[in-house]
Protein backbone atom coordinates (compact mmCIF):
# COMPACT_ATOMS: atom_id res chain seq x y z
CA UNK A 1 0.00 0.00 0.00
CA UNK A 2 2.78 2.80 0.78
CA UNK A 3 4.60 1.47 -2.17
CA UNK A 4 1.50 2.36 -3.99
CA UNK A 5 1.46 5.70 -2.72
CA UNK A 6 4.99 6.44 -2.85
CA UNK A 7 5.36 5.21 -6.83
CA UNK A 8 2.12 7.91 -7.46
CA UNK A 9 3.57 10.78 -5.58
CA UNK A 10 6.61 10.59 -8.15
CA UNK A 11 4.33 11.60 -11.18
CA UNK A 12 3.32 15.15 -9.80
CA UNK A 13 2.87 17.34 -13.06
CA UNK A 14 0.54 14.51 -14.52
CA UNK A 15 -1.44 14.47 -10.94
CA UNK A 16 -1.35 18.43 -11.78
CA UNK A 17 -2.55 19.00 -14.84
CA UNK A 18 -5.19 16.00 -13.69
CA UNK A 19 -6.54 17.80 -11.49
CA UNK A 20 -6.65 20.81 -13.97
CA UNK A 21 -8.35 18.80 -16.47
CA UNK A 22 -10.85 17.31 -13.81
CA UNK A 23 -11.52 21.15 -12.82
CA UNK A 24 -12.22 22.29 -15.73
CA UNK A 25 -14.78 19.03 -16.86
CA UNK A 26 -16.46 19.96 -13.18
CA UNK A 27 -17.26 23.66 -14.26
CA UNK A 28 -18.47 22.46 -17.74
CA UNK A 29 -21.08 19.71 -16.34
CA UNK A 30 -21.87 21.84 -13.12
CA UNK A 31 -23.57 24.36 -15.82
CA UNK A 32 -25.29 22.16 -17.87
CA UNK A 33 -26.94 20.66 -15.35
CA UNK A 34 -27.58 23.36 -13.26
CA UNK A 35 -29.34 24.73 -16.68
CA UNK A 36 -30.96 21.62 -16.59
CA UNK A 37 -32.45 23.07 -13.23
CA UNK A 38 -33.16 25.76 -14.17
CA UNK A 39 -34.74 24.84 -17.37
CA UNK A 40 -36.96 22.67 -15.42
CA UNK A 41 -39.02 25.29 -13.39
CA UNK A 42 -39.74 23.19 -10.39
CA UNK A 43 -37.12 23.54 -7.37
CA UNK A 44 -35.93 20.26 -7.87
CA UNK A 45 -35.32 18.03 -10.75
CA UNK A 46 -35.53 13.84 -9.76
CA UNK A 47 -35.19 15.11 -6.21
CA UNK A 48 -32.06 16.85 -6.86
CA UNK A 49 -31.85 20.62 -6.21
CA UNK A 50 -29.69 23.22 -7.62
CA UNK A 51 -26.82 23.05 -4.29
CA UNK A 52 -27.29 18.98 -4.66
CA UNK A 53 -26.46 18.82 -8.27
CA UNK A 54 -23.60 21.08 -7.77
CA UNK A 55 -21.82 19.20 -5.17
CA UNK A 56 -23.00 15.79 -6.87
CA UNK A 57 -20.80 17.11 -9.87
CA UNK A 58 -17.58 18.71 -8.49
CA UNK A 59 -17.52 15.31 -6.01
CA UNK A 60 -17.78 13.43 -8.77
CA UNK A 61 -15.06 15.10 -10.66
CA UNK A 62 -12.95 14.54 -7.51
CA UNK A 63 -13.68 10.61 -6.96
CA UNK A 64 -12.85 10.23 -10.91
CA UNK A 65 -9.54 10.07 -9.87
CA UNK A 66 -9.76 8.54 -6.58
CA UNK A 67 -11.79 5.11 -8.31
CA UNK A 68 -9.81 5.53 -11.04
CA UNK A 69 -12.41 4.20 -13.31
CA UNK A 70 -10.01 5.02 -16.49
CA UNK A 71 -6.97 4.04 -17.77
CA UNK A 72 -5.23 1.27 -15.98
CA UNK A 73 -3.40 -1.41 -18.19
CA UNK A 74 -1.13 -2.47 -16.09
CA UNK A 75 -1.86 -6.40 -15.54
CA UNK A 76 -3.27 -6.53 -18.98
CA UNK A 77 0.70 -4.80 -19.90
CA UNK A 78 2.02 -7.02 -17.83
CA UNK A 79 0.57 -10.49 -18.89
CA UNK A 80 1.35 -8.86 -22.99
CA UNK A 81 4.65 -9.49 -21.88
CA UNK A 82 4.83 -12.06 -19.86
CA UNK A 83 6.03 -10.31 -16.81
CA UNK A 84 3.05 -11.57 -15.01
CA UNK A 85 5.35 -14.55 -14.32
CA UNK A 86 6.97 -12.55 -11.52
CA UNK A 87 3.49 -12.39 -9.91
CA UNK A 88 2.51 -15.65 -9.76
CA UNK A 89 6.06 -16.71 -8.10
CA UNK A 90 5.49 -14.11 -5.07
CA UNK A 91 3.99 -16.24 -2.04
CA UNK A 92 0.75 -13.52 -1.95
CA UNK A 93 -2.20 -14.21 -4.55
CA UNK A 94 -2.10 -11.42 -6.89
CA UNK A 95 -5.74 -9.88 -6.62
CA UNK A 96 -4.16 -9.03 -2.63
CA UNK A 97 -1.75 -7.80 -4.11
CA UNK A 98 -2.33 -5.56 -6.43
CA UNK A 99 -5.54 -4.49 -4.58
CA UNK A 100 -3.16 -2.84 -1.63
CA UNK A 101 -0.80 -1.21 -4.48
CA UNK A 102 -4.63 0.06 -5.73
CA UNK A 103 -5.50 1.12 -2.10
CA UNK A 104 -2.12 3.27 -2.08
CA UNK A 105 -2.74 4.95 -5.54
CA UNK A 106 -6.30 5.67 -4.11
CA UNK A 107 -4.85 7.07 -0.74
CA UNK A 108 -2.45 9.55 -2.65
CA UNK A 109 -5.55 10.67 -5.45
CA UNK A 110 -7.57 11.18 -2.11
CA UNK A 111 -4.99 14.24 -1.14
CA UNK A 112 -4.36 14.89 -4.77
CA UNK A 113 -6.78 14.50 -6.72
CA UNK A 114 -9.95 14.69 -5.08
CA UNK A 115 -9.27 17.96 -3.19
CA UNK A 116 -8.75 20.71 -5.22
CA UNK A 117 -12.29 20.19 -7.45
CA UNK A 118 -13.50 19.87 -4.02
CA UNK A 119 -12.76 23.26 -2.90
CA UNK A 120 -12.86 24.82 -6.13
CA UNK A 121 -16.68 24.34 -6.78
CA UNK A 122 -18.12 25.78 -3.55
CA UNK A 123 -15.92 28.95 -4.49
CA UNK A 124 -18.40 29.94 -7.74
CA UNK A 125 -21.53 27.16 -7.34
CA UNK A 126 -24.04 26.50 -4.88
CA UNK A 127 -23.18 23.86 -2.31
CA UNK A 128 -24.53 21.75 -0.20
CA UNK A 129 -23.30 20.49 3.39
CA UNK A 130 -24.56 17.57 4.81
CA UNK A 131 -27.71 17.79 7.65
CA UNK A 132 -26.91 14.27 9.19
CA UNK A 133 -23.85 13.59 10.92
CA UNK A 134 -24.45 9.77 10.13
CA UNK A 135 -23.70 10.54 6.95
CA UNK A 136 -20.27 11.78 6.63
CA UNK A 137 -19.05 8.14 7.64
CA UNK A 138 -21.25 6.48 5.41
CA UNK A 139 -19.99 8.58 2.87
CA UNK A 140 -16.21 7.84 3.67
CA UNK A 141 -17.17 3.73 3.74
CA UNK A 142 -18.79 4.03 0.39
CA UNK A 143 -16.03 5.48 -1.22
CA UNK A 144 -13.82 3.17 0.08
CA UNK A 145 -16.21 0.65 -1.27
CA UNK A 146 -16.29 1.93 -4.24
CA UNK A 147 -12.43 2.10 -4.67
CA UNK A 148 -12.36 -1.28 -4.17
CA UNK A 149 -15.46 -2.33 -6.28
CA UNK A 150 -14.15 -0.19 -9.29
CA UNK A 151 -10.43 -2.00 -8.91
CA UNK A 152 -11.99 -5.58 -9.12
CA UNK A 153 -14.19 -4.28 -12.06
CA UNK A 154 -10.75 -3.04 -13.73
CA UNK A 155 -8.53 -6.50 -12.88
CA UNK A 156 -11.71 -8.41 -14.54
CA UNK A 157 -11.36 -6.00 -17.50
CA UNK A 158 -7.66 -6.40 -17.46
CA UNK A 159 -7.95 -10.01 -17.09
CA UNK A 160 -9.48 -10.68 -20.23
CA UNK A 161 -6.01 -10.33 -21.25
CA UNK A 162 -5.28 -13.63 -20.04
CA UNK A 163 -7.42 -15.13 -23.13
CA UNK A 164 -7.59 -12.52 -25.60
CA UNK A 165 -4.04 -10.59 -24.88
CA UNK A 166 -5.38 -7.63 -26.74
CA UNK A 167 -8.00 -6.27 -24.34
CA UNK A 168 -8.53 -2.83 -26.52
CA UNK A 169 -12.49 -4.09 -27.14
CA UNK A 170 -12.87 -4.50 -23.53
CA UNK A 171 -11.48 -1.87 -22.07
CA UNK A 172 -13.03 0.44 -24.52
CA UNK A 173 -16.57 -1.32 -23.71
CA UNK A 174 -15.58 -0.50 -19.98
CA UNK A 175 -14.83 3.12 -20.58
CA UNK A 176 -17.77 3.80 -21.94
CA UNK A 177 -20.53 1.68 -19.94
CA UNK A 178 -19.32 2.59 -16.91
CA UNK A 179 -19.18 6.51 -17.46
CA UNK A 180 -22.51 6.64 -18.38
CA UNK A 181 -24.13 3.84 -15.99
CA UNK A 182 -22.06 4.65 -13.50
CA UNK A 183 -23.63 8.57 -12.83
CA UNK A 184 -20.42 10.51 -13.83
CA UNK A 185 -22.51 12.12 -16.78
CA UNK A 186 -26.00 13.01 -15.19
CA UNK A 187 -27.07 11.87 -11.77
CA UNK A 188 -28.88 8.52 -12.73
CA UNK A 189 -32.40 9.12 -11.27
CA UNK A 190 -32.88 11.00 -14.66
CA UNK A 191 -33.70 8.12 -16.18
CA UNK A 192 -37.03 6.35 -15.84
CA UNK A 193 -37.27 3.75 -12.38
CA UNK A 194 -37.91 1.10 -14.81
CA UNK A 195 -33.79 1.75 -15.97
CA UNK A 196 -32.82 2.69 -12.85
CA UNK A 197 -34.00 0.02 -10.45
CA UNK A 198 -32.57 -2.68 -12.63
CA UNK A 199 -29.53 -0.94 -13.30
CA UNK A 200 -28.92 -0.57 -9.57
CA UNK A 201 -29.71 -3.82 -9.05
CA UNK A 202 -27.64 -6.03 -11.22
CA UNK A 203 -24.99 -4.17 -12.26
CA UNK A 204 -22.10 -2.72 -10.07
CA UNK A 205 -22.06 0.50 -11.76
CA UNK A 206 -24.14 2.79 -10.10
CA UNK A 207 -22.10 1.57 -6.73
CA UNK A 208 -19.63 3.21 -8.00
CA UNK A 209 -20.46 6.82 -8.46
CA UNK A 210 -23.69 7.79 -7.88
CA UNK A 211 -23.98 5.78 -4.31
CA UNK A 212 -21.41 7.63 -2.72
CA UNK A 213 -22.46 10.93 -4.12
CA UNK A 214 -26.08 10.40 -3.37
CA UNK A 215 -25.12 9.27 0.49
CA UNK A 216 -23.34 12.34 0.44
CA UNK A 217 -26.25 14.38 -0.98
CA UNK A 218 -28.75 13.01 1.57
CA UNK A 219 -31.08 12.05 -1.44
CA UNK A 220 -32.53 9.43 0.55
CA UNK A 221 -33.34 9.40 4.60
CA UNK A 222 -30.87 7.44 6.62
CA UNK A 223 -32.28 3.68 5.83
CA UNK A 224 -32.47 3.69 2.34
CA UNK A 225 -28.91 5.58 2.48
CA UNK A 226 -27.76 2.25 4.86
CA UNK A 227 -29.31 -0.01 2.02
CA UNK A 228 -27.75 1.55 -0.97
CA UNK A 229 -24.65 1.04 1.17
CA UNK A 230 -24.97 -2.63 1.74
CA UNK A 231 -25.82 -2.99 -2.26
CA UNK A 232 -22.75 -2.05 -2.72
CA UNK A 233 -20.46 -4.03 -0.45
CA UNK A 234 -22.67 -7.10 -1.57
CA UNK A 235 -21.34 -6.11 -5.22
CA UNK A 236 -17.64 -5.47 -3.60
CA UNK A 237 -17.72 -9.71 -2.26
CA UNK A 238 -19.24 -10.92 -5.45
CA UNK A 239 -16.28 -8.88 -7.71
CA UNK A 240 -13.65 -9.75 -5.56
CA UNK A 241 -14.83 -13.29 -5.45
CA UNK A 242 -15.04 -13.53 -9.08
CA UNK A 243 -11.65 -11.83 -9.80
CA UNK A 244 -10.33 -15.19 -7.43
CA UNK A 245 -12.29 -17.42 -9.27
CA UNK A 246 -11.18 -15.74 -13.04
CA UNK A 247 -7.23 -15.49 -12.05
CA UNK A 248 -7.20 -19.18 -10.33
CA UNK A 249 -8.53 -20.18 -13.91
CA UNK A 250 -6.30 -18.03 -16.02
CA UNK A 251 -3.30 -19.20 -14.34
CA UNK A 252 -4.34 -23.06 -14.89
CA UNK A 253 -4.47 -22.09 -18.64
CA UNK A 254 -1.28 -19.50 -18.84
CA UNK A 255 1.13 -19.86 -21.32
CA UNK A 256 3.98 -16.88 -20.47
CA UNK A 257 4.83 -15.03 -23.38
CA UNK A 258 8.30 -13.63 -24.04
CA UNK A 259 11.49 -14.68 -24.82
CA UNK B 1 2.76 14.01 -52.62
CA UNK B 2 3.75 10.73 -53.22
CA UNK B 3 5.67 9.81 -50.19
CA UNK B 4 2.73 11.29 -47.99
CA UNK B 5 0.29 8.82 -50.26
CA UNK B 6 2.21 5.63 -49.26
CA UNK B 7 2.34 6.85 -45.58
CA UNK B 8 -1.49 6.74 -46.05
CA UNK B 9 -1.53 3.32 -47.50
CA UNK B 10 1.08 1.45 -45.46
CA UNK B 11 -1.45 2.81 -42.60
CA UNK B 12 -4.79 1.69 -44.11
CA UNK B 13 -3.39 -1.56 -45.18
CA UNK B 14 -1.49 -2.62 -41.46
CA UNK B 15 -4.80 -1.08 -39.71
CA UNK B 16 -7.17 -3.03 -41.49
CA UNK B 17 -5.14 -6.30 -41.77
CA UNK B 18 -6.23 -7.66 -37.89
CA UNK B 19 -9.46 -7.44 -38.72
CA UNK B 20 -11.71 -8.22 -35.74
CA UNK B 21 -9.51 -5.39 -34.08
CA UNK B 22 -10.31 -3.15 -36.57
CA UNK B 23 -13.93 -3.90 -36.40
CA UNK B 24 -14.00 -3.79 -32.66
CA UNK B 25 -12.70 -0.04 -32.98
CA UNK B 26 -14.91 0.64 -35.54
CA UNK B 27 -18.32 0.01 -33.01
CA UNK B 28 -16.82 1.00 -30.40
CA UNK B 29 -15.85 4.27 -31.36
CA UNK B 30 -19.69 5.20 -32.38
CA UNK B 31 -20.39 4.34 -29.02
CA UNK B 32 -18.81 7.64 -27.76
CA UNK B 33 -20.70 9.87 -29.57
CA UNK B 34 -23.75 7.94 -29.45
CA UNK B 35 -23.43 8.16 -25.46
CA UNK B 36 -22.97 12.16 -25.69
CA UNK B 37 -26.30 12.54 -27.88
CA UNK B 38 -28.00 10.30 -25.30
CA UNK B 39 -27.18 12.50 -22.60
CA UNK B 40 -28.67 15.53 -24.36
CA UNK B 41 -31.99 13.33 -24.62
CA UNK B 42 -31.77 12.20 -20.91
CA UNK B 43 -31.34 15.90 -20.08
CA UNK B 44 -33.91 16.90 -21.73
CA UNK B 45 -36.50 13.77 -20.27
CA UNK B 46 -36.18 16.31 -17.33
CA UNK B 47 -36.12 19.89 -18.72
CA UNK B 48 -38.35 21.36 -21.64
CA UNK B 49 -35.09 23.96 -22.31
CA UNK B 50 -31.73 24.18 -21.93
CA UNK B 51 -30.12 27.75 -22.23
CA UNK B 52 -33.41 28.75 -23.97
CA UNK B 53 -33.32 25.74 -26.79
CA UNK B 54 -35.91 23.33 -26.84
CA UNK B 55 -34.84 20.03 -27.71
CA UNK B 56 -34.81 20.37 -31.90
CA UNK B 57 -32.74 23.10 -30.99
CA UNK B 58 -30.12 21.94 -28.91
CA UNK B 59 -29.75 18.93 -31.01
CA UNK B 60 -28.87 21.32 -34.21
CA UNK B 61 -25.75 22.83 -31.57
CA UNK B 62 -24.86 18.99 -30.25
CA UNK B 63 -25.29 17.63 -34.08
CA UNK B 64 -22.86 20.16 -35.62
CA UNK B 65 -20.03 20.07 -32.88
CA UNK B 66 -20.42 15.87 -32.86
CA UNK B 67 -20.18 16.10 -36.50
CA UNK B 68 -17.21 18.60 -36.19
CA UNK B 69 -15.11 17.44 -33.61
CA UNK B 70 -15.44 13.60 -35.11
CA UNK B 71 -14.30 14.74 -37.79
CA UNK B 72 -11.49 16.64 -36.59
CA UNK B 73 -10.63 14.11 -33.94
CA UNK B 74 -10.17 11.71 -37.37
CA UNK B 75 -8.44 13.81 -39.30
CA UNK B 76 -5.33 15.77 -36.72
CA UNK B 77 -6.64 14.02 -32.97
CA UNK B 78 -4.05 11.68 -33.14
CA UNK B 79 -1.51 14.19 -32.82
CA UNK B 80 -1.70 14.32 -29.01
CA UNK B 81 0.46 11.06 -28.97
CA UNK B 82 2.95 13.29 -29.96
CA UNK B 83 3.61 13.58 -26.16
CA UNK B 84 5.08 10.00 -26.29
CA UNK B 85 7.22 10.83 -28.94
CA UNK B 86 8.42 13.86 -27.11
CA UNK B 87 9.02 12.29 -24.02
CA UNK B 88 10.70 9.04 -25.97
CA UNK B 89 12.65 11.08 -28.19
CA UNK B 90 10.73 9.36 -31.40
CA UNK B 91 10.24 12.40 -32.60
CA UNK B 92 13.80 12.77 -33.66
CA UNK B 93 12.73 9.87 -36.54
CA UNK B 94 10.02 12.22 -37.90
CA UNK B 95 12.52 14.89 -38.15
CA UNK B 96 15.45 13.63 -39.77
CA UNK B 97 13.27 12.42 -43.06
CA UNK B 98 12.63 14.80 -45.91
CA UNK B 99 9.21 15.58 -44.88
CA UNK B 100 7.37 17.79 -43.44
CA UNK B 101 6.82 17.07 -39.95
CA UNK B 102 3.07 17.54 -39.30
CA UNK B 103 1.34 16.12 -41.99
CA UNK B 104 4.05 13.15 -41.44
CA UNK B 105 2.60 12.87 -37.70
CA UNK B 106 -0.83 13.09 -38.93
CA UNK B 107 -0.46 10.13 -41.80
CA UNK B 108 1.56 8.46 -39.21
CA UNK B 109 -1.09 7.41 -37.37
CA UNK B 110 -4.65 8.23 -39.11
CA UNK B 111 -7.03 6.06 -37.11
CA UNK B 112 -9.42 5.23 -39.75
CA UNK B 113 -11.78 3.22 -37.54
CA UNK B 114 -12.71 6.40 -36.58
CA UNK B 115 -14.60 7.18 -39.86
CA UNK B 116 -17.67 5.72 -37.89
CA UNK B 117 -18.05 8.50 -35.76
CA UNK B 118 -17.33 11.00 -38.30
CA UNK B 119 -20.25 9.43 -40.12
CA UNK B 120 -22.46 8.62 -36.99
CA UNK B 121 -21.48 12.53 -36.10
CA UNK B 122 -22.41 13.74 -39.54
CA UNK B 123 -25.82 11.66 -39.21
CA UNK B 124 -26.69 13.45 -36.26
CA UNK B 125 -26.37 16.96 -37.69
CA UNK B 126 -28.46 15.69 -40.58
CA UNK B 127 -31.10 14.51 -38.58
CA UNK B 128 -31.18 17.45 -36.57
CA UNK B 129 -31.27 19.89 -39.48
CA UNK B 130 -34.52 18.12 -41.20
CA UNK B 131 -36.04 17.70 -37.23
CA UNK B 132 -35.54 21.68 -36.53
CA UNK B 133 -38.27 23.74 -37.80
CA UNK B 134 -35.70 26.04 -40.23
CA UNK B 135 -36.79 28.02 -42.91
CA UNK B 136 -34.28 27.32 -46.02
CA UNK B 137 -32.73 30.09 -47.74
CA UNK B 138 -29.56 29.57 -49.86
CA UNK B 139 -27.59 31.68 -47.48
CA UNK B 140 -28.54 28.96 -44.54
CA UNK B 141 -28.03 25.98 -47.09
CA UNK B 142 -24.19 27.30 -47.31
CA UNK B 143 -23.89 28.45 -43.72
CA UNK B 144 -25.38 24.47 -42.67
CA UNK B 145 -22.33 23.15 -45.17
CA UNK B 146 -19.66 25.83 -43.98
CA UNK B 147 -20.30 25.62 -40.38
CA UNK B 148 -19.38 22.12 -40.32
CA UNK B 149 -16.12 22.74 -41.93
CA UNK B 150 -14.58 25.84 -39.95
CA UNK B 151 -15.55 23.55 -36.72
CA UNK B 152 -13.53 20.64 -38.39
CA UNK B 153 -10.75 22.92 -38.76
CA UNK B 154 -11.19 24.45 -35.56
CA UNK B 155 -11.12 21.86 -33.58
CA UNK B 156 -8.27 20.56 -36.17
CA UNK B 157 -6.35 23.77 -34.64
CA UNK B 158 -7.26 22.89 -31.10
CA UNK B 159 -5.59 19.56 -31.11
CA UNK B 160 -2.39 21.36 -33.19
CA UNK B 161 -2.45 23.43 -30.20
CA UNK B 162 -2.82 21.44 -26.96
CA UNK B 163 -0.28 18.82 -28.57
CA UNK B 164 2.25 21.91 -29.02
CA UNK B 165 2.22 21.92 -25.03
CA UNK B 166 4.28 18.69 -24.99
CA UNK B 167 7.11 20.42 -26.47
CA UNK B 168 7.96 23.10 -23.33
CA UNK B 169 5.87 20.86 -21.01
CA UNK B 170 6.72 16.96 -21.74
CA UNK B 171 4.40 15.42 -19.10
CA UNK B 172 2.06 17.76 -19.54
CA UNK B 173 -0.69 14.38 -19.21
CA UNK B 174 -4.00 14.93 -19.70
CA UNK B 175 -3.99 18.79 -19.40
CA UNK B 176 -4.92 19.03 -23.32
CA UNK B 177 -8.09 17.36 -22.64
CA UNK B 178 -9.54 20.21 -20.97
CA UNK B 179 -9.53 22.29 -24.76
CA UNK B 180 -10.23 19.02 -26.60
CA UNK B 181 -12.86 16.96 -25.32
CA UNK B 182 -13.39 20.07 -22.51
CA UNK B 183 -13.68 21.95 -25.75
CA UNK B 184 -16.01 19.09 -27.45
CA UNK B 185 -18.38 19.06 -23.76
CA UNK B 186 -18.22 22.94 -23.93
CA UNK B 187 -19.91 23.26 -27.70
CA UNK B 188 -22.45 20.30 -27.56
CA UNK B 189 -24.44 22.64 -25.70
CA UNK B 190 -26.03 26.01 -26.04
CA UNK B 191 -23.01 28.73 -25.00
CA UNK B 192 -26.35 30.15 -22.89
CA UNK B 193 -26.19 27.74 -20.08
CA UNK B 194 -22.89 28.82 -18.99
CA UNK B 195 -22.03 31.92 -17.22
CA UNK B 196 -19.46 34.70 -15.61
CA UNK B 197 -15.49 34.32 -16.35
CA UNK B 198 -15.83 30.47 -17.37
CA UNK B 199 -18.42 31.17 -20.37
CA UNK B 200 -16.25 34.57 -21.32
CA UNK B 201 -13.23 32.56 -21.44
CA UNK B 202 -14.46 29.27 -23.35
CA UNK B 203 -16.57 30.60 -25.57
CA UNK B 204 -14.86 34.28 -26.25
CA UNK B 205 -11.16 33.74 -24.94
CA UNK B 206 -10.48 30.55 -26.65
CA UNK B 207 -13.72 31.13 -29.43
CA UNK B 208 -15.68 27.93 -28.88
CA UNK B 209 -19.05 29.97 -28.63
CA UNK B 210 -18.21 30.19 -32.53
CA UNK B 211 -18.09 26.55 -33.47
CA UNK B 212 -21.42 25.63 -33.38
CA UNK B 213 -23.82 27.61 -30.87
CA UNK B 214 -23.74 30.67 -33.11
CA UNK B 215 -24.14 28.92 -36.72
CA UNK B 216 -26.96 27.01 -34.73
CA UNK B 217 -28.74 30.86 -33.67
CA UNK B 218 -28.29 32.28 -37.47
CA UNK B 219 -29.69 28.51 -39.16
CA UNK B 220 -32.82 28.72 -36.35
CA UNK B 221 -33.03 32.56 -36.74
CA UNK B 222 -33.38 33.46 -32.72
CA UNK B 223 -31.60 35.91 -31.09
CA UNK B 224 -28.87 35.02 -28.87
CA UNK B 225 -29.90 36.05 -25.26
CA UNK B 226 -26.48 36.86 -24.30
CA UNK B 227 -26.79 39.43 -26.33
CA UNK B 228 -24.61 39.58 -29.46
CA UNK B 229 -25.71 40.78 -32.94
CA UNK B 230 -27.17 38.51 -35.17
CA UNK B 231 -24.59 38.76 -37.87
CA UNK B 232 -22.64 36.83 -35.85
CA UNK B 233 -23.72 33.51 -36.63
CA UNK B 234 -23.22 33.84 -40.39
CA UNK B 235 -19.50 34.98 -40.09
CA UNK B 236 -18.76 32.23 -36.99
CA UNK B 237 -17.25 29.71 -39.47
CA UNK B 238 -14.38 32.20 -40.23
CA UNK B 239 -12.96 31.57 -36.41
CA UNK B 240 -11.05 28.51 -38.16
CA UNK B 241 -9.06 31.00 -39.77
CA UNK B 242 -7.30 32.86 -36.54
CA UNK B 243 -7.10 29.59 -34.89
CA UNK B 244 -5.36 28.13 -37.77
CA UNK B 245 -2.78 30.63 -37.73
CA UNK B 246 -2.54 30.49 -34.11
CA UNK B 247 -2.01 26.90 -34.11
CA UNK B 248 0.61 27.14 -37.05
CA UNK B 249 2.79 29.98 -34.83
CA UNK B 250 2.53 27.76 -31.37
CA UNK B 251 3.60 24.76 -33.05
CA UNK B 252 6.61 26.11 -34.99
CA UNK B 253 8.19 27.78 -31.88
CA UNK B 254 7.63 24.30 -30.74
CA UNK B 255 8.93 22.76 -33.50
CA UNK B 256 12.60 25.05 -32.94
CA UNK B 257 11.93 24.50 -28.87
CA UNK B 258 12.42 20.65 -29.63
CA UNK B 259 16.17 19.38 -28.28
CA UNK B 260 15.63 15.36 -28.46
CA UNK B 261 16.15 13.61 -25.31
CA UNK B 262 19.60 13.29 -25.59
CA UNK B 263 19.57 9.46 -25.57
Amino acid sequence: MGAGFRRYSTYRQATVAGAFTNTVFGFLRCYVLLAVAAGAGTATVAGYDAARLATFVWFGQGLLAVVLLWGWTELADRIRTGDVVADLLRPVDPVTRYLATDLGRAGHALVTRLVPPVLTGPLFFPFYVPHRWTTVPLFVVSVLLATVLCFGCRYLVNATGYWLLDIRGPMILWALVSGVLGGLYFPLRFLPDALVVPLWLLTPLPSLFQTPLDVLVEIDPTPRQLWLVALQAGWVVLVLVLCRVVQRRAERRLVVQGG
Amino acid sequence: MRAYWALFRGQARSQTSYRLSFAIDVVSNVWATVLDVFTVFVLFGVTRTLGGLDLREALVVTGMSACAFATGDMLVGNIERITLYVRTGRFDAVLVRPLRALPQLVLMDLPLHKLSRAGFGATVYLVALGAADITWTPGRVLLAVLAPVGGIVFFGAVFVITASVAFWWTESGEFGNAFTYGGRDFTSYPVSVYSGWFRNAFAYGLGFAFVSYYPALALLGKRDPIGLPDWVGWVAPLVALPATAAAALIWRAGLRRYTSTGS
